[in-house]
């Protein structure tokens, strides 16, 4: 008989060793005469146990890992293939801790299939959600999206809903659909894997864009750095065109809609929505002013929708299952669930997707097990390179746009990287600054000169100069990007910095204060 | 640096590929550099004519990608992440590690044309940090052991 062995496909399995391990296995195999039938799945999201290595049991998939190219032959020797517990082996994957108490929404096949395999995508309730959209009339899909209360998962955090109902509403005989995968924000990953992962929720949900606001051709603008999801992405919409689900009469419906991927080329700034569209013109990536919204005026001047990867790879499950179902998970006005990254100096990092509302400290001890080096964590900094750096004294904040905007922090894409007590604060802040400069497009002052200033003023209070002038200077530095730069660039980079200052004075030479 | 026959053959053939799309010089720029290993300057003359645009626009839009190089890299491309997550796991110290071992700063290339150094920020390797790029492989929990043995088989 055969024997069914999944092996994980994503970049992070494989920067770990997943191909390599792979290839022993297959080895062994042939050698002891084993008959398996592997399959190259995503990843859990369980990256501290990759590569994991899943075999299919009567009970359910039996996990083992980390797994190591040397492990293989013990592996066998324990007979790991029909799941007979062993040295690597974690037990049932749904009973572990880490999987057990998420909600999978976004992330529901995440893991589970074959990335790249439309079959397995249809038998995990793919497409379910296109075919109630082809039974709709365009407002009332804008309207199921309006009442999921769902918000731009970028890190905006605007309502979906609106904004498709702004471009629904703008009469052009043109129209786009413009996925955001330039995700730039260091500590975040979710895009990327559902990518990789699960390619197709994602091209369902771009179809269903555009048969809700009328738009006919959609591009995923891709970070160059991730080339694995290019190859899979491209696959995917290959398959989906040959099986009916892109092109002309969708299912043999009156859409038609078509996809591709631009691979864009490396500048941070690409992530903001209307340097993106400069970008997709064959321009340098120079910020626009608003108004106009690219709702009203987007790419080539139409009206475009702009979303980020998981925004779009949540509308299928809305569609699916109503809007009521997903309103129905989360807190205030943040509703749904939230795929959350764990990055940095923890034991336990990668994917969790949550209701909002669970603690920093919930996901930082109980499912990131605390920091890697074993020393205290200092600070988190939440929602990328822009995001505030928060304190241990703020873990217990809910997970919540506006609980975290209270504390002038960001929720973002929901990536959060830890910090152990050994880092030197006013060094990230300096970073901050530095990072800013590099990755500036330079059209409006504040961003462009005030991030060199700003790292110029940093150095000046920790060698001890005019500190009391300098530390003002700072904060009025601060307070000029805020008001006065034209996108997020600059306007929340002095984000990290103020925080940073504001409680951790002593890393940059200042005597402790009340805060 | 004059375009060889072969360069310019290869250049026209992006060039006249992508004439009739729409935002063609991101996908043009990426066919030159993935057939040439850059987009040689004088391309832009080349490129500036048939899409009628300037040649300072071509620069321009060539120099503000970080992705795109004017000049030819070595045979292998050695990305580290400086990024946040990173640095929290101890990139600096694979930073400095890589610059001594290779004997050069970020944006060189070694003696003997095998590597150039490049920064990087975010891998989406962040569960896994410090991480690096060779080529199109992300290596994750990078040690200065995973460096001597990346730079070895890169020789």
């Amino acid at each position: 008989m055969t024997y069914k062995i999944y092996i994980p496909i994503d970049s992070t399995s494989l920067s770990l060793g997943a191909n390599e391990v792979y290839e022993e296995i297959k080895r062994e195999a042939s050698k002891r005469e084993v008959d398996l039938t592997i399959i190259r799945n995503g990843s859990r999201g369980l990256f501290w146990l990759e590569p994991l290595v899943e075999v299919e049991t009567s009970n359910g998939r039996v996990a083992f890992g980390p797994v190591t190219v040397g492990d293989v032959k013990n592996l066998f020797d324990q007979e790991f293939y029909i799941g007979k517990d062993g040295d690597l082996c974690l037990g049932l994957t749904d009973e572990l801790h880490w999987l057990k108490n998420q909600e999978r929404l976004t992330f529901a096949r995440v893991g589970i299939t074959d990335p790249v395999n439309i079959n397995d995508y249809e038998k995990y309730d793919g497409f379910k959600g296109l075919k109630n959209a082809l039974k709709l009339d365009s407002q009332s899909i804008v309207k199921t999206m309006t009442d999921s209360g769902l918000r731009g998962r970028g890190g905006a955090a605007f309502p979906t809903g609106i904004k498709w109902q702004t471009v629904l509403d703008t009469p052009s005989d043109t129209k786009y659909i413009v996925c955001n995968a330039d995700e730039g924000d260091s500590g975040t990953f979710s895009d990327r894997m559902i990518m990789e992962n699960d390619p197709f929720v994602l091209i369902e949900g771009m179809i269903i864009a555009g048969i809700a606001v009328g738009a006919e051709y959609g591009y995923i603008y891709l970070r160059s750095e991730y080339p694995d999801a290019q190859k899979v992405l491209n696959k995917a919409i290959e398959t989906a065109k040959n099986k009916g689900f892109l092109g002309s009469n969708i299912l043999g419906s009156k859409y038609n809609f078509n996809l591709e991927v631009t691979k864009a080329a490396g500048a941070y700034i690409c992530g903001e929505e209307t340097s993106l569209l400069e970008s997709l013109e064959g321009k340098r990536g120079m910020v626009r002013y608003k108004p106009p919204l690219p709702a009203i005026e987007g790419l080539y001047g139409q009206p475009t929708v702009v979303n980020n990867v998981i925004t779009l790879a949540t509308v299928p499950i809305i569609l699916d299952k109503g809007s009521e179902f997903y309103a129905n998970y989360g807190m205030g006005r943040s509703k749904g669930t939230l795929p959350i990254q764990l990055a940095g100096n923890l034991k336990q990092t990668g994917l969790i997707e949550k209701a909002f509302g669970i603690s920093l400290r919930e996901l930082l001890y109980d499912f990131g097990g605390g920091s890697f080096s074993g020393k205290p964590i200092k600070a988190v900094q939440v929602g990328g390179p822009l995001g505030a750096f928060l304190p241990e004294q703020q873990f217990d904040t809910p997970l919540d746009y506006e609980k975290f905007s209270e504390l002038n922090a960001v929720v973002g894409h929901g990536g959060i990287v830890a910090f152990d007590d050994t880092t030197d604060m006013s060094k990230m802040a300096r970073y901050s600054f530095e990072f800013c400069a590099i990755e500036s497009c330079g059209k409006c002052t504040p961003c462009r000169i005030g991030s060199t200033r700003g790292m110029e003023v940093i150095d000046k209070i920790k060698a001890g100069i005019d500190q009391n002038k300098n530390e003002k200077l700072l904060r009025d530095l601060g307070d000029t990007m805020v008001n006065g730069s034209l996108c997020a660039m600059g306007g929340m980079t002095p984000s990290p910095v103020i925080s940073a200052l504001n409680f951790f004075p002593r890393d940059f030479g200042l005597e402790k204060r009340e805060t | 640096m004059e375009l060889s026959e072969n360069q310019k053959i290869m250049i026209n053939k992006h060039v006249e590929a992508f004439l009739d799309k729409p935002g063609a010089l991101l996908p043009l720029m990426h066919a030159i550099q993935d057939d040439l290993g850059f987009v040689p300057e004088d391309s832009y003359p080349i490129i500036s004519k048939a899409y009628n645009l300037s040649v300072a626009e071509i620069h321009g839009f060539v120099t503000f990608y970080h992705h795109f190089r004017t000049h030819p890299s070595g045979k292998n491309i050695l990305q580290i992440c400086r990024a946040e997550s990173c640095q929290a796991m101890g990139s600096e110290d694979i930073e400095s590690y890589c610059k001594e071992k290779l004997g050069i700063d970020y944006h060189q290339t070694t003696k003997d044309d095998a590597i150039t150094l490049e920064p990087v920020y975010c891998l989406g390797n962040c569960a896994c940090s410090p991480a690096v790029m060779i080529n199109d492989k992300v290596v994750g929990r990078v040690t200065t052991d995973k460096i001597d043995s990346i730079i070895k088989a890169h020789k």
